[in-house]
């Protein structure tokens, strides 16, 4: 079974070019304006879309995604209404791979089963979901496979040669590195060092890998496309969005723009990279 | 008999950290070494009677254990029914039960070679614990407390800053206990290779639920000899607060095969159960937080809700999965008391017997007061007096002079 996502990346290793892997949360700051945003997204150059779940308690996130969920959850979205979200953006595009990234809780209150067939219908490819590692394949992971969609496993500098072919072995899609020991939009990954982690993945599995955790700039996305299968960029994205939010924390006219414009420069600094990683 | 209940009640949990469906290893991939290791290094300690020997001592001359059982003769008489005794552990050294488990983890992490330790605290009871023992054997503490703690319990701050610890006011979410968790994942996820995560309580990712209790237990198995000197028996009832439970897990755990045993928990009612509380048993449902599956206050789309109790260290929307399962199985019966209710608690016992509890097991000796007359003047009652009132006095006070007006 092929999704969108192997698909995508068959493409661009064909063209010989990294992926753009773009995060936002989903509802942020309300359901309309995110929904304009990720539609946004792949005209402003995204390959992938990462849409957050938002949650009231992200442990591995810094304070940019974790006051995105709360704007989120204040504005009144729910796991409900991030799949309405996915539907409304497979409407007008049938092509770009989409993946949901959060945490358990929601999901498993959904019902796993319920939201696996919900995920499937509104055109969801993949989940990665950050507080369920390989321990506890059973709960989502397996059940997601079966149901034909993508579960991205993180794989981590703590992720020892030993270790990594667990984390491999259900993963499928794409492999997701952690570039830093940390939480998300804390301290920039030293792109040489990227590269040698890069390097190490790829003699225990055949998946494209995607970096993430502290890329920022068009010249940090453009170090480690060269390095990486793709570069994933979160925070520096919210924090594009926050920054364009009037004093109560509600969408203008420039929210929607704000993003798209550093997506596109993020873009260009990925398709400026020498090659793609092999 | 039941044929879903287990042959034992102190078997689990299993390899995978499951007592029944609950618990388990929900963790980020960074943590998961770390946590692989830690279940590692505390099989070896555990396996090596030098580890409890190195305990034994410390407990014994540092903390000052065995903890009396104590006669509470005057509460006694007062209620007229049921005789109660109250297990001290409030008269520990740090003035709470906290120091147990504390003790038990840095000698774990010192063997570890982890010279950096991290907490998150509710009442300050555990951060004090963790300055306390950071400052004996020399390693540098960091204790996460949300800011909200931080302005209820600031004697328990300075205490803990004057023990060289350094506390960093947790102001994300709803500045409690369980913002100070999640921020104290995120100290651990970002300073993995040098840093001990020193968890306070019976919850988190397998293996600290179990590890946790296992320190603890000893409130139970001394509970158990002390009983049996003053009165030739088994107790026949047992009687503890929880938050996330570990003086509760401490003192049940050694009597769940005892099926004469009763076994009460109390969780904090708040305002009441249909108003803001902190009870995630009476109140909650299944769900995932913070490494395990257990009982937690969360809304229909699973966003984990704010917990409420007058007492900081019982205000967490979960409780350790353990007790979830010993829920789910009718080993131990949970109830539930109000802040108005562990305020009058708190008084009584101050007033009866000379001994003012911290508000956490206040919410305990609240339920003794209803229990007790219930029962016959043989009935023998053990209260876990998990630490003593001290640090709720400014705050109880404000209370007091606000009901005056």
């Amino acid at each position: 079974m092929t999704t969108r996502i192997d698909t995508r990346f068959a493409e661009l290793a064909k063209q010989g070019r990294s992926a753009f892997v773009t995060y936002v949360m989903a509802g942020d700051p309300d359901l309309k304006t995110s929904l304009d945003i990720v539609k946004a997204l792949p005209k402003a150059g995204a390959d992938v879309i990462e849409l957050g779940i938002p949650f009231t308690d992200p442990m591995a996130d810094g304070p940019s995604i974790q006051a995105a969920g709360l704007r989120a959850l204040k504005g009144g979205m729910t796991l409900k209404k991030t799949l309405e979200l996915v539907r409304g953006f497979r409407k007008d595009d049938n092509v770009t791979p989409l993946v949901l990234m959060g945490y358990y809780n929601p999901i498993y209150i959904y019902g796993v089963d319920k939201f696996l067939a919900d995920a499937r219908t509104a055109g969801v490819d993949g989940l990665i979901i950050v507080d369920l590692p390989p321990e506890e394949d059973d709960e989502l992971c397996i059940p997601a496979l079966k149901a034909g969609l993508n579960f991205i496993r993180l794989a981590t500098p703590t992720t020892d040669d030993k270790r990594l072919p667990a984390v491999l072995a259900n993963t499928s899609g794409f492999v997701y590195y952690v570039s830093i020991a940390g939480i998300t939009g804390a301290a920039a990954a030293d792109s040489k060092v990227v590269g040698e982690a890069v390097a190490r993945i790829k003699r225990h599995t055949r998946l494209p890998i995607c970096v993430g955790f502290g890329i920022r700039t068009p010249e940090a996305a453009r170090a480690i496309a060269e390095k990486a299968d793709g570069s994933v960029v979160g925070t520096a994205l919210v924090d594009a969005l926050q920054g364009s939010l009037d004093a109560e924390g509600r969408a203008t006219p420039k929210t929607v723009t704000a993003v798209a414009d550093l997506v596109a420069a993020l873009a260009q600094g990925v398709r400026g990279a020498k090659q793609a990683a092999e | 008999m039941n044929p879903r209940l287990p042959n034992s009640f102190r078997s689990g949990p299993d390899e995978r950290g499951h007592f029944g469906k609950f618990g388990g290893r929900f963790v980020a991939e960074t943590l998961m070494p770390l946590i692989l290791d830690l279940e590692k290094a505390y099989a070896v300690a555990k396996a090596d009677p030098a580890f409890h020997a190195e305990m034994k001592g410390y407990l014994k001359d540092y903390v000052g254990r065995p903890s009396p059982l104590y006669f509470a003769e005057r509460l006694t008489e007062h209620l007229g029914g049921a005789k109660i005794y109250l297990k001290r552990e409030e008269l520990n050294h740090t003035g709470s039960h906290k120091v147990n488990n504390v003790l038990g983890q840095i000698m774990v992490a010192r063997r570890m070679g982890k010279k950096r330790i991290i907490a998150e605290t509710g009442a300050g009871q555990h951060g004090v614990a963790t300055a306390t023992l950071c400052a004996r054997f020399g390693l540098e503490c960091i204790v996460y407390m949300g800011a909200v703690d931080v302005a209820r319990q600031a004697p328990n701050v300075f205490r803990m800053e004057m023990l060289g610890a350094k506390v960093i006011p947790v102001q994300s979410g709803t500045r409690t206990l369980k913002d100070a968790m999640n921020e104290a994942l995120r100290d651990w996820v970002t300073n993995v290779h040098n840093t001990f995560y020193c968890i306070g309580t019976v919850a988190g990712p397998h293996p600290y639920p179990m590890m946790v209790r296992d320190f603890q237990s000893v409130i139970g198995d001394e509970t158990k000899k002390q009983m049996q000197e003053a009165e030739g028996r088994l107790p026949d009832s047992l009687v503890a607060c929880i938050g996330g439970g570990s003086n509760a897990m401490g003192l049940f755990h050694p009597f769940l095969d005892d099926p004469s045993v009763e076994i009460f928990g109390v969780e904090a009612a708040g305002h009441g159960l249909t108003q803001l509380h902190a009870a995630s048993i009476a109140g909650g449902r299944p769900g995932v937080l913070h490494g395990n599956r257990t009982y937690l206050l969360m809304d229909d789309d699973g966003q984990i809700q704010d917990a409420h109790s007058i007492s900081a260290g019982l205000d967490y929307p979960g409780i350790g999965p353990e007790h979830s399962w010993l829920h789910e199985t009718g080993r131990v019966k949970y109830l539930s008391a109000t802040d108005d209710e562990a305020l009058d608690a708190f008084m009584l016992l101050s007033r009866l017997e000379g001994i003012p509890p911290a508000l956490e097991p206040a919410h305990a000796i609240a339920k003794v007061k209803e229990l007790a007359p219930q029962r016959p003047k043989d009935h023998l009652m053990v209260v876990n007096l998990s630490g003593r009132g001290d640090k709720d006095i400014p705050q109880i006070a404000e209370i007091l002079k606000g009901r005056k007006q």
